[in-house]
């Protein structure tokens, strides 16, 4: 039997300082409902557990420019209550708070969402399409990379030894902007992925200047699908161009049969989701 | 309703457990602790099928903390010889092998080892340190796969019941039973058209939401006592005494209340390894399944194989009635084939039947009861098939089924000829009701399918107890599920004339009272209500003999009534009468105590029939299936608490469509379950449901004085095929398997499109 050590820095240099001297058996904890979770499943057994919810940067959301930054620490509950991100954001805002249920709302954070690195989780393809820059600190110093960049594989991110992550950057919104998020679950509540579908564009006269699409639960880490939302600038978001973007995300799927869903499932639900939150995202730009 | 005016039956008063429940007072099997205990762990198979050549704990005992570990040597051998358990038959010989895997381990998750340690963490270290050498075995999960002559064995000794001639050689096809009436060719012959079709249907879990508890104190003397979440301490107590060759009366079960049960908790799995390690260690020792060991280890309902054909005349008179059913029995024998295959037809009035049902052993958890047994696959087949039938004749569903409607004096293909039942009166109330009434809303189909379930009767005792007070209390021994300590309570204040609040109902542990057949089979409030109707009658005779003491005359001079002895004419005298409290107070000069008991073998449990209707859509594009309206209409005898009875009904319909439309086992390429947890094992959230509206139809059962009849299990009969028919409407594709999850659902309608957009 291992102890249990539990730090909770107030500032993100000594966050970043034990997890490095930790020799690889330390971890952060978010809300902790995935680590915990996993902690009493036996998946994990850490040696310290270094809790950032003390830390101000990591538990605030603040406005930059039009943009926002999102604390990796800041709990859904929080995120859906802000005054102006969901208005600016309703996409990334929604896809956050399908996370679990009330309950897990209070406790579960972003940062812990995209750390986990789940290939389902229902944050990351949203925060893809929105054009989210993840904001790393380490023993280095500190970095940034887009949200697409973050995932090496199921369970792997690109951070280095002693990284934490400390918030995610939201860029400002151009007019005629707005983004939505959909995933398919079996039930309607409490359940994984089966597949997710970010959209965010922008529209100006009717015709699509920007979109960007992620999807999530079809590959072994969320994706970026560009030819998806080259599929839909320039056009006024008709069913041709809809039926290209979904066939471009079709064509980006390389999920695997689990007990979650089979390839043929994922392949055609992905095109599903994106021509109905595509929809969502367009008419939601217009007001 | 009828003629009977009753004070308390029909009411709907508070549970006497309410309070205890919401204040979370109340104690489930893991709130039973003691001085001393020990943490008890199983160590579980990682093979499907696994020979196990050797276990070496030496290791693990020499780990500091651990104080006992078992293993099938620790365990008598047993014959094998059936008895009953529950609903189910179950074999000794295998059962002891269910506890723990002797020869072989026959499913992921079967238990091979236990551990008792001072702590949990030294317990879980200590199972890490047991070697297990084992030689694995090719496997067979699916029925029809472990049916075929090249399938992988799980028993050398098993040889096909019921086939002549007696076969020589091993195999998973445990027995074959076979039901007839009339001539079925002959039947066939005169129908105009013919249904045929093969359907399937997955396991699925009862998912109680308490897992298996226990706690184990094995005293110097022999004594044991036990404290457990059971549906029936007597069947603790039996199955620990046959396993463990100790005497009844040094067992002593006390029941917790139940986190649920539906069947699943009418076997034993930790509580004789529990014994048996106390008995080690002279210590108490408590172990508590974890979630994913509730899903690897304890029963599931079996999955099935139907084959269903359906003759009928053109103006849909069903003429003939054929079908063949394959039940997983799970690693040992006694699927529910037997109660499935006499279940399957019982809806209906038909000249000619043949049923038809194999019991089948693959490398899954041993199956348990869960609500009517066996009853949902069948009718899953033969409600699905009497709607295309009803689709081909151009007939109203509703009315094909009335037009068959078996009713009294009906003759069953199994056997038994109908009393009184109330089938074609609840088709009557489905047809009369607001929901079927009601036009569909856009985009919305509506599917009903009828179900059927014996119920049983069986052994019961009981007692009532006055108090000095005048206030009395009821003693059974049947875990209450339901609510059956209100429905008790309101049987005999009603026998006795007194206040329900003045009735205190309690489960007693198996010292404390007679043997009470399990709860199960929706038999408590008709036959340990027939014993608790015969304890208050003892203490009313009791009464009237005190009372005639008292007044100097004969005990039939006296009457009860309203509460109160009374003369039984004016030649008995001006006497005032004479309150329970007023006799209980004067008790101790007129004789002692008061108390009445009751014992019986309650038989005459009225059959159940349930009509439900649904409600629902089907996403085109993801298959998926939203219900908006569920009514489930069932015969209920006499609803002795309504709100109690609602609730079975909600319950076993919600059970339902989560057996419809998501739940299944999917066990991997090595005969892993993969989804051991309710995230993935997916029973609907209570926002995938509508409210479930219910329509008690009250047909009284002959057998019982207040018409009682069970009323639990029925309602997970029709489901499935009630919203298998709507789905059938809603998209034109009828679904033959179950689950009609997202994916295959989805699938279904995409295969179908060019063949329907051809037509
Ligand atoms: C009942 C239930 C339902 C759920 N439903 C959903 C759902 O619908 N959709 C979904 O996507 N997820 C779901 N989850 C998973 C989980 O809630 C989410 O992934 C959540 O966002 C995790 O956030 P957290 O703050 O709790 O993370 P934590 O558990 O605290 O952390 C998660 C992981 O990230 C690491 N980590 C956390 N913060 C940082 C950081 N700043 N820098 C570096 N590493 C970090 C941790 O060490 C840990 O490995 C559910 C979980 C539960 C228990």
């Amino acid at each position: 039997m291992q102890d249990i050590q539990y730090a909770a820095p107030k500032t993100i240099d000594e966050a970043v300082a034990l997890v490095a001297g930790a020799n690889g058996s330390g971890r952060i904890l978010a809300g902790g409902t995935d680590l915990l979770v996993q902690m009493r499943s036996g998946m994990l057994s850490p040696g310290l557990i270094v809790d950032v919810k003390k830390i101000g940067e990591l538990t605030r959301i603040s406005e930059e420019g039009g943009g926002f930054v999102i604390g990796a620490a800041v709990s859904g509950a929080q995120i859906g209550e802000h005054a102006r991100l969901p208005k600016a954001w309703p996409g990334v805002v929604e896809a956050i708070n399908l996370i679990g249920s009330k309950q897990i709302q209070g406790r579960a954070s972003a940062g812990g969402n995209l750390c986990n690195a789940s290939p389902a989780a229902d944050s990351v393809p949203a925060l893809i399409a929105a054009g989210a820059i993840v904001v790393v600190q380490g023993p280095k110093g500190r970095r940034e990379m887009p949200v697409e960049k973050f995932h090496a594989g199921p369970g792997r991110s690109n951070l280095t030894p002693g990284e934490i992550v400390v918030g995610l950057k939201l860029p400002p919104r151009a007019a005629g902007s707005a983004d939505a998020y959909l995933r398919l679950i079996p039930r309607t509540e409490m359940d994984i992925a089966v597949v997710g579908c970010g959209v965010s564009l922008t529209l100006q006269n009717g015709k699509c200047t920007a979109a960007r699409v992620g999807l999530g639960a079809v590959a072994p880490t969320p994706l970026l699908v560009e030819e998806a939302g080259k599929a839909l600038v320039g056009t006024t978001l008709d069913e041709a161009a809809l039926g290209k973007a979904a066939a471009a995300c079709r064509a980006a799927c390389k999920p695997i049969d689990d007990k979650r869903g089979t390839i043929a499932y994922r392949t055609k639900i992905a095109g599903v989701l994106l021509q109905r939150a595509a929809k969502i995202a367009a008419d939601r730009a217009k007001g | 309703m009828g003629e009977h005016r009753y004070k308390w039956i029909g009411t709907r008063p508070n549970r006497p457990d309410g309070a205890d429940k919401v204040t979370g007072r109340a104690r489930f099997g893991a709130d039973f602790n003691m001085p001393g205990q020990l943490v008890g762990k199983v160590l579980r198979s990682p093979h499907a099928h696994a020979i196990i050549k050797s276990i070496d704990v030496s290791k693990a005992a020499a780990l500091p903390g651990v104080k006992a570990i078992v293993t099938s040597k620790d365990f008598p051998e047993q014959p094998n010889q059936i008895v009953s358990a529950g609903e189910m038959l179950v074999n000794l010989r295998d059962i002891t092998r269910n506890v723990m895997a002797r020869e072989k381990a026959l499913y992921d998750g079967h238990a091979v080892a236990a551990v008792a340690a001072t702590t949990e963490a030294i317990a879980k270290e200590a199972l890490g340190l047991i070697k297990v050498d084992y030689q694995v075995l090719p496997h067979v999960i699916d029925v029809e796969a472990a049916m075929k002559d090249d399938a992988p064995i799980l028993h050398d000794h098993i040889r096909t019941e019921g086939v002549e001639p007696k076969p020589t050689k091993p195999s998973n096809i445990a027995k074959r039973i076979a039901f007839a009436k009339g001539d079925i060719e002959a039947g066939f012959k005169k129908a105009e058209l013919v249904v045929e079709r093969t359907f399937h249907t997955a396991p699925v879990h009862q998912g109680y939401i308490e897992p298996h508890a226990v706690l184990a104190s094995a005293a110097e003397d022999g004594q044991v006592q036990v404290w457990c979440t059971t549906q029936g301490q007597f069947t603790v107590r039996g199955f620990c005494s046959r396993l463990l060759n100790l005497e009844t009366s040094h067992i002593r079960v006390t029941p917790s209340e139940i986190g649920g049960g539906f069947g699943g908790k009418t076997v034993v799995y930790l509580e004789p390894v529990a014994i048996r390690l106390s008995q080690k260690t002279g210590k108490p020792v408590k172990m508590v399944m974890s979630r994913e060991e509730v899903f690897r280890a304890s029963g599931p309902t079996s999955g099935g194989m139907v084959k269903v054909r359906l003759g009928a005349t053109r103006d849909g008179r069903l003429v003939a009635a054929d079908c063949t059913a394959a039940l997983q029995a799970g690693a040992f024998p006694g699927s529910p084939v037997g109660q499935g295959c006499m279940c399957s037809f019982a809806c209906y009035d038909v000249d000619h039947i043949r049923v038809i049902g194999y019991d089948v052993v693959s490398n899954r958890p041993k199956v348990a009861a869960y609500r009517a047994p066996g009853a949902p696959i069948l009718a899953w087949g033969v409600e699905s098939a009497m709607d295309i039938l009803a689709q081909e004749l151009g007939i109203d569903p509703i009315d094909l089924r009335l037009k068959n409607a078996a009713k009294k004096g009906t003759k069953t293909h199994y056997g038994p000829t109908f009393n009184t039942i109330g089938f074609e009166e609840c088709l009557q109330a489905a047809k009369n009701s607001d929901h079927w009434k009601s036009p569909l809303k856009p985009g919305f189909a509506r599917g009903i399918a009828a179900g059927f379930w014996f119920n049983i009767g069986g052994d019961s005792s009981a007692a009532a107890h006055v108090g000095e007070d005048g206030t009395v209390t009821i003693i059974s021994g049947n875990p209450d599920i339901g609510g059956s300590r209100a429905s008790l309570a309101m049987m005999a204040a009603e026998e006795l004339g007194i206040d329900y609040t003045k009735v205190r109902p309690i489960v007693a542990d198996t010292s404390s009272i007679g043997f009470n057949f399990l709860t199960g089979g929706s038999r408590v409030t008709f036959a340990t209500g027939l014993a608790v109707v015969e304890a208050a009658r003892d203490v009313v005779r009791e009464l009237k003999k005190r009372a005639a003491k008292i007044w100097e005359v004969e005990p039939d001079a006296v009457v009860w009534e309203n509460g109160e002895a009374k003369p039984a004419s004016t030649n008995v005298g001006q006497q005032e009468p004479l309150s329970l409290a007023k006799l209980a107070a004067m008790a101790g000069k007129t004789g002692g105590p008061i108390n009445g008991h009751g014992q019986l073998n309650a038989q005459g449990a009225g059959p159940g029939f349930g009509v439900h209707i649904v409600d629902l859509k089907v996403d085109r594009d993801t298959g998926i299936v939203v219900v908006d309206r569920f009514t489930a209409v069932q015969d209920v005898g006499t609803a002795v608490h309504p709100s109690y009875v609602e609730g079975q009904l909600q319950g076993g319909a919600v059970q339902g469509i989560g057996w419809a439309v998501n739940e299944e086992y999917i066990y991997s390429a090595k005969g892993k379950l993969e989804n051991p947890g309710f995230l993935d094992y997916r029973m609907p959230v209570a926002s995938d449901l509508p409210r479930i509206e219910t329509i008690l139809v009250e047909v009284a059962n002959p057998m019982h004085p207040y018409g009682v009849r069970g009323v639990g299990e029925v309602p997970i009969v029709p489901p499935m095929a009630a919203i298998g028919n709507a789905v059938a409407r809603a998209t034109g594709v009828r679904m033959l398997d179950l689950p009609m999850s997202p994916p295959r659902l989805s699938a279904a309608m995409d295969a179908a499109r060019p063949k329907m957009a051809a037509e």
